[in-house]
């Protein structure tokens, strides 16, 4: 255990929520409907706001260059069952934290209800504090307590302000998940069970439990069922399929959250508790699960091809990014899952801002099917030029944060196991097809009569993209201080799975060039000394930066002077 | 002065920003010149670092990186955002800079009375800054970030006009194109940093040895295949005919003197790589040599002027490959510059009959211009004598030394080269013949909108691909209307015309004997080494290839020239499988496409939704059969749930003691 920080941040940031939750539930209905919205929406702004700044604080806090648990708080919660109340922020779960304290406000006000505000909002916190809860506990009860209690907010939002096919995708959502969450349930239990067989201990604490002795049976049966969950909720190919009627159903707001940070407990869970408990199973089974995300990236881009609905459209292309984020944490280089960390971050920025760009066409034409809307970039052509920034991003353009997230999946993916690597690259051409074409449906075009007066986007929607666009754009050009606070977290955790399984990454991804020169010297020679090889470019690459360009040698240029010239004499 | 390179992509940035938040209040005029003078800043600064640069001497000292900050550092990858100033950039860097600010200034007169004048200057503006940080960049991956910049603002750019379908879908087909090379050029990248663990070029190369034959190999061509889509070869050049469909200085300044090379930049400054790979080589030179001749019969039948033009920009840059593959990178760039003055000319000067003429691009309806645009047709002739490869013009000298190289390096690919260069002559006089000589054709077609309307919808099923002319936002204030006869466009059309084509004119003597010391190219020397064949060329042998080269060029000149200028309707000579582009585009529809929208739909409709779905729906169904079964002992759905929950535990937790214990 870790020292406890002297402010309880982690506890404030989960209690917040809750508490503006509590307060706008007993709110009294005497003080009229509108006036009743109106603090309402205060509240939940408000608490919103500062659960925000909260979270700024916390990242501002954290240490750079610690790669374990920061800021924990432990207390006693059931001790004769072992479970405590440990909340613990690291570099993977420190910027899911920032994203889901920037979009929930964002989700609020850039998607307003008309009916039952009250409510709304009440589910709305419940749900952030939900979230939050399941990105910093360390004990496992409290982690499935607060992974449960995110199901049921959504599940009314869908159904109380959802259109469509509403009360089947909620039931269906619900169903689903909370299945997966069947398995996950068992499957804490029985570590710590099996802990308590081998320590005579019973605690759900997961620093604790890290140092069970798992067999790679039961290692992989459980690996089975804590990923049974989290595939479900992410979602992984190929239990996908609540995930397009969900999000279509879905209000804005609640689409939003339900695909940027929902999604997210999904991959954290499998990053968070596969690695850690079960590294054997999770090198064992990895090609599987890669299989997996290479076959979501390709089919979700395929079938986003076909889509005529804008929201189903995202939800494939969701489907595909996940899948980038899937092989980035299976492939199991420092590179890759820093770009799985990194690309949760960027789909939960770049999903909320498509899915409240969708929202707002439907607010002003009522449809969002692409063969019903035709050339609003004449009449909106703000909404055109957001969309489009946006859509840029999904693609993967380098200078917008898709591309540094994907970069470093696939270039890391490309190191262990490259013909995976080799496959999903091609999945970059793919997004281009299916988001290229929407769009031109959409925006391009001559205007007909009924979208030729489509209002653009006002003051209130501008002010909620602005900030969301000017984090895709700084996250891509100047990802740095994101990267240095994920990549001691995620360096030690591939060194966690490496020790516990005895494989070790290419030296090229901690090492860089120093590695890769002392790798090719040892073949060239003929030697095999990569025990040795390893420590040595670990320290030479805290140095890289600066060294690599003052010993950048140039042996490209040889001597003459002769040039090409057609000489005529 | 090498600190100042970050201002060169800064400027044009900062322009594009300022356009694209304030660019509708600034205005008309103002947004063009505001774009205009980014542009031309940066290439006075440009202009002070190749100064700086030159002052500096040795080999190793004209290469200067700046560093600006990490931008992607994760364990062993260390990404910085650098510079990369040295002879090869400078040089990239300068004719890019030179021609954008020329291209800025025409655009102003041409796009006049557009409604999106500024957001044009905003895409121009940023097209300059990410083709700056294409050639500039200090490792592979900020040349990617310019690469695709580049591609976007094509996008942007091509689909201009979007309310054309025909340009809309252009722009898609262009991005997508080269989205698939650089797919390419995200493996080299990533085959790279396996080897060397880096990703910056004098690291790399400077690490060479990592690599065994095959990986060097595997590189080259991983990146030929992007240099492949950016730059329109065989098979991804399609698009580049498409492309057309944005305005003519787009298609003068991407589409022909900038962003189309590059590919070939790219191969250029992988030339310690290429050297590595003697398969890799031939695979380019070969491609390229394929493409310039395939391209070249492709524009012997165009209609539209901007179509054969392309076409021509298709074939010149197979000539560059071709030089690059024979090791020959200098004649390459020499080629590239020579070929980024005529073809920008030429394209400006289509772009002057285009706009006098009111938006009309079929060469059948001109004729006889030269009467009415005496500085157009002036100008055009320098450039087309100059792509022609007449002595003494810049073509001449640039296409002989790729010819050179070639026939040392090998005699079939030369015989190629050379059966192109007279095939190059000859529909470049044709163009000259239609669009400049012979009967004024346009007073015929000319007569009312609706029947240029109705002729043109007509042509529209003839599969000659040319553009529709006109659009209802574009060409308001164009040109003379339909009431008088062509005539010349403003001065800021008029002036670019000027300077090209003396640029054109004289820019052979980049690379002329005058005195032993007059060498610019020769200063590329330490970025290319010495791999070049035609050093072995006795200077007889120089001299019969080059009356060689003018003969061949006065063959095609001399029959095209009074071929078409007596009559236009020649379509024996205009056979459909060249007209249809070797039938390419169909090929890719057919094999790609068509099979790819099947499977989507079927993916779509069929596989997620009854398979996978109906799988999950079925057992849902089941489970509620089994429900509705077992509700006489059970009420209701969640304590069903409950129980399996609790069953489940029971049996894994089973399961674990048993194994435990055991």
């Amino acid at each position: 255990m870790g020292p406890t920080t002297t402010f309880p941040y982690l506890t404030t940031l989960v209690l917040l929520p809750a508490g503006a939750a509590v307060a706008c539930a007993v709110m009294p209905r005497s003080m009229g409907e509108r006036a009743q919205r109106r603090a309402v929406l205060a509240v939940g702004t408000l608490a919103m706001v500062a659960a925000l700044a909260l979270a700024v604080t916390i990242a501002v806090e954290f240490r750079v260059g610690d790669g374990g648990y920061q800021m924990q708080s432990v207390h006693q919660w059931m001790p004769q069952l072992g479970v405590s109340w440990h909340l613990g922020v690291d570099g993977i779960s420190l910027f899911l934290l920032l994203m889901a304290a920037v979009l929930f406000p964002l989700a609020l006000l850039g998607a307003t209800v008309r009916q039952k505000s009250r409510s709304y909002v009440v589910w709305l916190l419940v749900l952030e504090a939900a979230c939050m809860g399941s990105f910093v506990s360390l004990d496992l009860i409290l982690f499935f307590v607060f992974f449960e209690l995110t199901l049921v907010p959504v599940y009314f939002i869908i159904v109380g302000w959802g259109s469509g096919r509403r009360a089947y995708a909620a039931v269906k959502f619900f169903l689903y998940t909370f299945l997966g969450s069947a398995f996950l349930l068992v499957g804490i239990v029985a570590v710590a069970v099996i802990h308590d067989q081998q320590t005579g201990h019973l605690t759900f604490d997961l620093v604790a439990l890290q140092s069970t002795h798992l067999g790679l049976a039961s290692q992989i049966l459980l690996f089975l069922a804590f990923t049974a969950a989290f595939a479900v909720k992410a979602p992984i190919f190929p239990f996908h399929t609540w995930s397009p009627d969900a999000y279509s159903s879905s209000p804005t707001g609640g689409a939003v959250i339900l695909a940027a940070v929902m999604a997210k407990l999904g991959t954290y869970g499998v990053i968070r508790f596969d690695l850690t408990l079960f590294p054997r199973a999770v090198v064992d089974l990895a090609p599987v699960l890669l299989t997996l995300g290479v076959i979501g990236i390709l089919y979700g881009a395929i079938v986003a091809c076909a889509q005529r609905d804008l929201k189903r459209l995202v939800a494939y292309s969701s489907l595909a990014h996940i899948g980038f984020i899937v092989l980035g944490t299976f492939a199991l280089s420092t590179e890759a899952v820093t770009g799985g960390v990194l690309q949760m971050v960027n789909h939960g920025l770049v999903t909320a801002a498509l899915f409240l760009l969708i929202g707002w066409i439907w607010d002003r034409r009522r449809t969002w099917r692409t063969d019903e809307l035709r050339g609003l970039q004449r009449p909106a052509p703000i909404l055109a030029a957001m969309f489009t920034v946006v859509m840029m991003a999904s693609i993967g353009l380098p200078g917008l944060n898709g591309f540094v997230g994907e970069f470093l999946v696939l270039a890391g993916t490309f190191l262990t196991h490259r013909w995976w690597a080799v496959v999903a690259t091609t999945g970059v051409v793919l997004a281009a097809v299916y988001l290229l074409w929407a769009f031109q449906r959409v925006f391009h075009h001559a205007p007909g009569p009924e979208d030729e007066h489509t209002r653009d986007l006002g003051w209130r929607e501008t002010a909620v993209m602005v900030p969301l666009v000017g984090l895709i754009i700084f996250l891509g050009v100047y990802p740095k201080p994101v990267l240095d606070r994920i990549t001691p977290t995620v360096t030690a955790l591939v060194h966690h799975v490496d020790v516990a399984t005895g494989r070790v990454q290419p030296l090229v991804a901690n090492g860089g060039v120093a590695a890769a020169a002392s790798t090719a010297a040892t073949a060239a020679t003929g030697g095999t000394r990569a025990g040795t090889a390893a420590s040595a470019p670990t320290a030479a690459c805290r140095h890289h930066g600066q060294s690599a360009w003052v010993d950048g040698r140039r042996v490209v240029c040889h001597v003459a002077v002769t040039t090409s010239t057609r000489r005529l004499p | 002065m090498i600190h100042l390179a970050y201002l060169l992509p800064l400027l044009p940035l900062v322009g594009g920003s300022v356009l694209a938040v304030g660019g509708r209040r600034l205005g008309e005029p103002l947004a063009g010149w505001l774009g205009t003078g980014t542009v031309l800043g940066s290439f006075v600064i440009t202009c002070i670092e190749f100064a700086a640069l030159l002052g500096r001497s040795g080999p190793g000292g004209r290469s200067v990186v700046q560093v600006l900050w990490s931008w992607i550092p994760v364990g062993g990858l260390q990404v910085h955002v650098t510079f990369l100033v040295d002879p090869l950039s400078m040089t990239m860097a300068l004719f890019v800079t030179g021609i954008s600010a020329l291209i800025h200034l025409y655009s102003i007169g041409y796009m006049h009375g557009d409604p999106d004048f500024p957001k044009f200057f905003t895409y121009l503006n940023l097209f300059v800054a990410s083709m700056l940080l294409l050639v500039l960049g200090g490792n592979m991956l900020i040349t990617f970030v310019g690469w695709e910049g580049v591609g976007a603002c094509s996008y942007w750019l091509i689909s201009f006009w979007f309310q054309r379908d025909s340009a809309a879908s252009a722009g898609k087909k262009a991005f997508i194109y080269n989205r698939v090379g650089d797919v390419g050029f995200l493996l080299a990248m990533f085959l790279v940093f396996e080897k060397t663990g880096s990703l910056d070029y004098r690291v790399v190369f400077a690490h060479l040895h990592a690599f065994g034959p095959a990986s060097a190999t595997a590189v080259c061509l991983l990146l030929f295949l992007a240099a492949a889509g950016k730059s329109a070869q065989i098979p991804l050049f399609p698009w580049l005919a498409d492309a057309m469909e944005g305005p003519t200085p787009v298609s003068a300044l991407i589409h022909a003197a900038t962003m189309v090379t590059a590919g070939v930049y790219l191969m250029c400054r992988f030339n310690p790589m290429l050297a590595l790979s003697h398969d890799a080589q031939l695979v380019v030179a070969s491609v390229g040599a394929a493409t310039a001749f395939v391209a070249a019969t492709i524009g012997a039948t165009q209609h539209d002027i901007k179509k054969v033009l392309a076409y021509s920009t298709v074939s010149q840059l197979g000539y560059m490959f071709l030089a690059v593959g024979t090791g020959a990178y200098q004649a390459a760039i020499f080629l590239m510059v020579a070929h980024a003055f005529y073809k920008g000319l030429l394209f400006l000067g289509a772009g002057s009959v285009i706009h006098a003429m009111d938006d009309e691009q079929d060469l059948l309806r001109m004729g006889n211009l030269r009467r009415y645009l005496k500085l157009t047709s002036a100008t055009f002739a320098v450039a087309w004598l100059a792509i022609a490869g007449i002595p003494p013009l810049s073509g001449f000298w640039a296409k002989g030394d790729v010819l050179d190289n070639a026939f040392a390096f090998n005699k079939a690919l030369w015989a190629v080269g050379l059966v192109t260069a007279a095939l190059t002559a000859y529909y470049l006089s044709r163009l000259m013949a239609m669009a400049f000589f012979g009967d004024e054709r346009w007073r015929q077609a000319f007569p009312t909108p609706a029947g240029v309307a109705a002729a043109s919808a007509g042509d529209a099923g003839a599969g000659t691909g040319h553009g529709t002319p006109g659009t209802a936002t574009h060409g308001a204030g164009h040109g003379v209307g339909h009431s008088g006869e062509p005539h010349e466009g403003p001065w800021v059309m008029g002036l670019p015309l000027v300077v090209l084509s003396v640029l054109a004119l004289l820019g052979g003597a980049l690379n002329l004997p005058w005195h032993p010391s007059w060498d610019p190219l020769g200063w590329l020397t330490p970025v290319f080494g010495t791999r070049l064949f035609d050093a072995h060329l006795s200077s007889s042998t120089q001299w019969v290839l080059g009356v060689v080269d003018t003969v061949m060029a006065l063959i095609g000149l001399g029959i095209a020239l009074p071929l078409w200028t007596r009559d236009v309707q020649r379509p024996r000579l205009e056979p459909a499988f060249l007209r249809r582009a070797w039938l390419i585009d169909t090929a890719i529809d057919t094999t790609v496409s068509r099979p790819g929208t099947l499977l989507a739909r079927f993916a779509a409709t069929v596989l997620d939704v009854r398979i996978i779905d109906g799988a999950v729906n079925g057992t849902a169904r089941l489970t509620g059969m089994l429900g509705s079964g077992l509700r006489r002992a059970q009420t209701g759905f969640v304590r069903q749930y409950a129980l399996g929950i609790v069953l489940g535990m029971v049996a894994l937790l089973a399961y674990m003691a048993s194994r435990v214990w055991m």
